[in-house]
């Protein structure tokens, strides 16, 4: 039963990236390629956590924490170099 | 009691990625920016909370929950002030389509700050800096 359920994860996943890349190549302004790029951070994090559930260990708990810690500076430092800009 | 656990680790793990392919389409089919906004915060609470407590229970162990705890009360803390940043960002610099709103309760402050701006023009340097940091 696990395999299928990562198989149906996998493809859920992989449709959602697929979808964050056409958004990022596609975004009419940087805010929304950082709102893509956010959400593939996410993902990826699904990703480690699918993992663990399929192997049955907890190595990659710290990588979640720095993913979601990562994506958090990345978007605030995009979006006060944007705010920035309009004010100089 | 395990066939019932696993079951509801299947459940949960599906419901959390089905989080991210909706995040995906919103993202690919909203008109603009806010819409996209509300999209993309679906997987970062609610899919991570399905997602973290499928491993703790498939883990079958407490030691990891103060972790992935500390994993979603980051991301619980976070979310709403990157998305406050950026919807910020959009609104100063006309990313934001404003004509598709319904009520624009910002635009009065951001004029009323403008005009202050300009009929004090000394004050010019001193109010972009309280601007910036806020």
């Amino acid at each position: 039963m696990m395999n299928i359920v990562m198989w149906v994860c996998g493809v859920m996943l992989g449709l959602a990236t697929v979808a964050c890349l056409i958004r990022v190549a596609k975004g009419p302004s940087i805010l929304d390629r950082v709102l893509a790029l956010d959400v593939m951070l996410i993902i990826i994090s699904v990703a480690l956590c699918l993992e663990m559930v399929y192997n049955r260990h907890s190595d990659y708990l710290l990588f979640v924490v720095v993913a979601c810690t990562l994506g958090f500076i990345g978007s605030v430092t995009v979006s006060r170099y944007v705010s920035d800009q309009r004010n100089a | 009691m395990d066939m019932f656990l696993d079951v509801l680790v299947a459940v949960l793990l599906i419901t959390g990625c089905l989080m991210s392919l909706i995040a995906g389409i919103g993202l690919l089919t909203f008109p603009d920016m806010l819409t996209r906004m509300h999209a993309a915060t679906k997987p970062q609470v609610l899919g991570f909370l399905l997602i973290f407590t499928a491993v703790a229970i498939h883990l079958r162990s407490w030691s990891v929950v103060p972790l992935l705890f500390l994993a979603w009360g980051m991301q619980l803390l976070t979310a709403p002030v990157s998305a406050h940043m950026i919807g910020r960002a959009g609104y100063r610099t006309k990313h934001a389509v404003k004509g598709s709103l319904y009520d624009d309760e910002l635009r009065q402050v951001v004029d009323t700050v403008t005009k202050k701006q300009a009929v004090e023009t000394p004050e010019v340097p001193a109010e972009q800096s309280k601007d910036s940091t806020s």
